[in-house]
């Protein structure tokens, strides 16, 4: 994409082409605020403790021990035990994704443990957290960084679940989520995958 | 005709009648043209797609090596990698395994591999349920059909069939809207994903460094089909190995916006080894690399580049004939331009025999290709070997013997001009090449000239000029259109250049080439180049795109697939001074040999690209900015490269294809409003012209040489 562009350039563009795939953007600065948007996300959702009600998210170090008991307390039926007959029944998934590229939208995540993936495929609402310094531009900049054979599943998410397969019309929410929500957070650590050549990349 | 041509006819005939297929076709053909540019704004397409070419043409030469490094790779992950070149035994194994394991229930993500050897027939024969996932894969598992595009199965059903299949095979009470049927099937699926014991998918993208594969999806469903199900069974083709990981990122910036005009899809896994089940268990992941003829067709020079394919279909998307009758027409897996090639190969060359005949070489695909396959090129090349085998038709021998003698020829189409029905009547008139068809039901036919161009151009007062050019005619402008070549004379005379008739030039071969009948198009050019290299002349000028491209290319090319390579070198000496006629007039003008009049009182004038001037000489730009230098008006139409329907013979062989493609082009010239239609063509002056003539129609087609003779000084 020609010249480098400053990070502030590139997390606007990220913005951009997400919404334009329908994904829902939202920037925030710190982790406190990512936490309490994520409760008053679930609350709108109606998030209960029985099935079809539940939230589960995928372990991730944006969310400490102790913010699992801060949320499991203020939002009951959020389900940190992810099995695939709770993500069957839940409303709503979180997980933390390693990278974003600016210039398709997407959401990059080594997915090999299979909570990660189950929490952005059954329900219908995924909700992801991802680091602000974690903005490269482009698939080609993501694919340097990767050794595939340290992640025998990697997964690229460019917004929700969508078909054109009737008559060319397109819909949102075939088997994946129809919603997705990023939020992404200036002061969020960094998944283990991404590790230190994460900063060089927003250089 | 033989059965199978009845049949087949009838297909044609079955699809144009059902205005469900022809109008969701043709609205898609529009938009994916839109859609498409934009996704690819800001890339450099040809830089990208060479980098595909070379990628994947480097691995189909090693397709051993690299299988063998991607099976080590993958098995060092603790996969298990089974090759075979047998579709058979791919079934079998398949099977088997799933026999072994207890599965009662297979969720499918979409893979054309699968629908190439019918394993869901075999699995179900055997008692397994399988079930498609993808929303038009499953749609057409219901209506008990194959799918007629590589990219959207279902593309040739409307909401209300879809509705009637959900209703009568799943559950009654759905309603014809598309987002309460999609979340219908949503539901309905949900619950194979959850008991499947096996799922599986197909790939994009098989890496042999690493020993991954790469899937893209836009509903999810091969995410949940490589994640709930224990066992992970993965199909591929030969021809989706590529080598080094880093090489996926130019086929995954192309295949999206090809495929579908997005800039990517919604998911794209790649899947290194196995992972862990939900339950913590390993989950059992089989590769399975099929090759099904594709190492031989990687053995064979002509055909080797059709393994470059990333299946995008936008050889369909962009194909006029595709979007009349959509995919069923040319068989039952692969579709479109790449199908009818992959049909030949994998199937039986003479399964393509009639689907080639579809093909009418406008090179459309060849444009938008990401793979840079020449396509319309590997489908004549299909044309020639089934030629070779099965022989020409006697009717077509022949019609070359009466279109290579140029005096009969004038004098038969002359005849047949003034009184087609004696010839009609014994069906011969019907099969001649080019206009003679009594196919006067879309379109008026010229009159044939009663003075052929080559006895007129003797009667035309010319300057000596110590610059000479030959004109080349082709029979459209000698028989029929003499005044598009008196005004070539006309232009060049006015630069100082005379204009001789070289007499002993023949038919362009275009009609043998297209017939697959290298032969007699190999004699043809021969004639031809002895006949305009005799004299000495600085330019050799031909007003007809087709002819040019045979002076300049096909000549050559026709010599050396016969192998008569001792007359190569006079081949390249007549194609290094051939001009096609604007090409020249620009030069002149350039030159300053010619002048605009002044004060022309400005026209507004719509474009028609032909094909072969386009695609193949690439001098689309220049007549329009040569009118424009002249002081008239451009209106572009819509669609102004799309073809007009002629392709030379197909308007007599597929009649019924040629006369909705021109219907369409007339649509699109009327809708600029302007009065003139400019064209390098004699062709497709034709076609238009008689066209717009038959429906009574007050636009007017020119050559660019006429207007042009009309706009100098």
């Amino acid at each position: 994409m020609g010249a480098v562009l400053e990070s502030s350039a590139l997390i606007e563009l990220f913005k951009t082409r997400a919404e334009a795939v329908s994904a829902q953007f939202e920037h925030l600065a710190t982790r406190a605020e990512a936490i309490a948007r994520i409760i008053e996300l679930l609350r709108k959702e109606g998030i209960a403790d029985q099935p079809q009600s539940y939230a589960v998210c995928a372990a991730c170090p944006a969310i400490t021990p102790a913010d699992q008991a801060h949320l499991s307390a203020e939002v009951p039926g959020l389900r940190f035990d992810v099995t695939r007959e709770l993500a069957a029944e839940a409303k709503v998934g979180i997980s933390q994704l390693e990278w974003a590229l600016a210039n398709t939208g997407t959401l990059v995540q080594a997915a090999d443990a299979p909570a990660t993936r189950l929490v952005s495929m059954l329900p219908l609402l995924h909700i992801a957290l991802v680091s602000t310094k974690a903005v490269l531009p482009d698939l080609p900049a993501v694919l340097e960084r990767i050794d595939p054979r340290q992640s025998a599943y990697l997964s690229f998410i460019t917004g929700p679940s969508r078909t054109a397969d009737i008559e060319r019309v397109l819909t949102i929410g075939v088997h994946g989520p129809e919603r997705l929500i990023i939020l992404m957070v200036d002061e969020l650590p960094a998944p283990p995958f991404a590790g230190a050549q994460k900063t060089e990349a927003v250089q | 005709m033989s059965e199978s041509k009845v049949n087949f006819k009838q297909s044609i005939l079955d699809a144009l009648s059902n205005p469900n297929l022809t109008g969701a076709l043709g609205n898609f053909s529009v938009a994916y043209r839109a859609g498409r540019a934009k996704a690819y704004e800001g890339i450099d397409f040809e830089a990208l797609r060479d980098q595909i070419a070379t990628i994947k043409g480097d691995a189909a030469g090693r397709f051993d090596e690299l299988a063998e490094k991607f099976a080590m790779a993958a098995e060092a992950k603790g996969a298990k990698v089974f090759r075979t070149s047998d579709p058979k035994a791919v079934k079998d194994y398949i099977l088997k395994l799933a026999l072994d394991r207890g599965v009662k229930t297979i969720v499918k993500s979409k893979s054309m591999a699968t629908e190439e050897i019918h394993l869901n027939k075999h699995l179900e024969k055997a008692g397994i349920e399988v079930q498609e996932t993808d929303l038009g894969e499953w749609i057409i598992q219901l209506a008990g059909q194959t799918p007629s595009h590589m990219v959207m199965p279902a593309i040739h059903m409307t909401k209300e069939e879809v509705t009637t299949v959900f209703n009568t095979k799943v559950e009654d009470g759905q309603k014809p809207d598309i987002p309460k049927l999609v979340k219908f099937a949503r539901g309905k699926l949900r619950p194979y994903f959850m008991k499947a014991e096996m799922g599986i998918s197909g790939a994009n993208i098989a890496v042999a460094e690493t020993g991954s594969i790469v899937i893209v999806t836009n509903e999810g469903n091969a995410r949940m089909v490589t994640t709930l199900p224990k066992i992970h069974v993965a199909l591929i083709g030969y021809e989706k190995l590529i080598e080094h990981f880093k090489d996926i990122a130019p086929i995954l910036i192309a295949l999206p916006k090809s495929a579908t005009a997005q800039l990517l899809t919604s998911y794209v896994s790649i899947i290194t080894g196995p992972v862990p089940n939900t339950d913590g268990t390993p989950k059992e992941l089989h590769i399975i690399l099929m090759d099904n003829r594709r190492k031989e067709m990687a053995h064979d020079p002509r055909f080797k580049p059709a393994l470059q394919c990333i299946r995008c279909a936008s050889c369909l998307n962009v194909c006029p004939v595709f979007r009349l009758v959509g995919g069923h027409v040319f068989g039952k897996v692969y579709t479109g331009g790449i199908g009818t090639i992959l049909t030949a190969w994998f199937n039986a060359l003479k399964e393509s025999d009639e689907i080639q005949s579809l093909c009418i070489q406008c090179g459309s695909c060849k444009d938008v290709c990401p793979g840079k396959i020449d396509i319309p090129d590997l489908i004549l090349e299909l044309r020639r070997r089934l030629a070779v085998e099965q022989g020409l038709p006697a009717i077509q021998k022949a019609i070359f013997s009466v279109v290579n003698n140029r005096r009969l020829f004038h004098s038969m189409m002359r005849a047949a001009s003034i009184g087609q029905k004696p010839f009609a009547k014994e069906g011969f008139i019907r099969h001649l090449p080019l206009f003679l068809s009594g196919m006067t039901e879309n379109r008026s036919l010229p009159a044939i000239a009663d003075v052929p161009f080559r006895d007129r151009i003797k009667k035309i007062k010319q300057p000596k000029c110590s610059e000479k050019a030959a004109f080349y005619g082709g029979c459209l402008v000698d028989f029929a259109y003499p005044e598009m070549g008196e005004a070539v004379v006309k232009v060049l005379n006015k630069a100082g250049i005379e204009v001789i008739f070289p007499e002993g030039q023949t038919c362009c071969g275009a009609p043998a080439r297209y017939s697959g009948a290298y032969e007699v198009a190999a004699q043809n050019g021969s004639d031809n180049i002895k006949a305009l290299l005799a004299e000495d002349v600085k330019y050799v000028v031909s007003a007809c795109p087709t002819c040019t491209v045979g002076l300049k290319h096909d000549f050559a090319a026709h010599l050396e697939a016969v192998g008569r390579t001792d007359e190569l070198p006079a081949a390249k000496e007549l194609a290094a001074k051939t001009w096609d006629f604007s090409t020249l007039a620009a030069k002149l003008v350039a030159d300053g040999r010619l002048k605009f009049k002044k004060g022309i009182e400005p026209l507004q004038f719509t474009y028609h690209d032909s094909c072969h001037f386009k695609r193949t000489l690439h001098a689309d730009q220049t007549p329009r900015n040569l009118m424009k230098q002249a002081g008239h008006e451009l209106v572009e139409m819509d669609e102004c490269d799309m073809c007009c329907g002629m392709g030379g013979s197909y308007t007599i062989k597929l009649p019924e294809l040629s006369a909705p493609i021109l219907k369409r082009k007339l649509q699109n010239v009327e809708k600029t409003g302007a009065p003139l239609v400019l064209t390098d063509c004699p062709g497709c002056t034709m076609q238009i012209g008689g066209g717009l003539d038959k429906s009574g129609s007050r636009t007017t087609v020119r050559h660019t040489a006429q207007q042009l003779a009309d706009s100098l000084e």
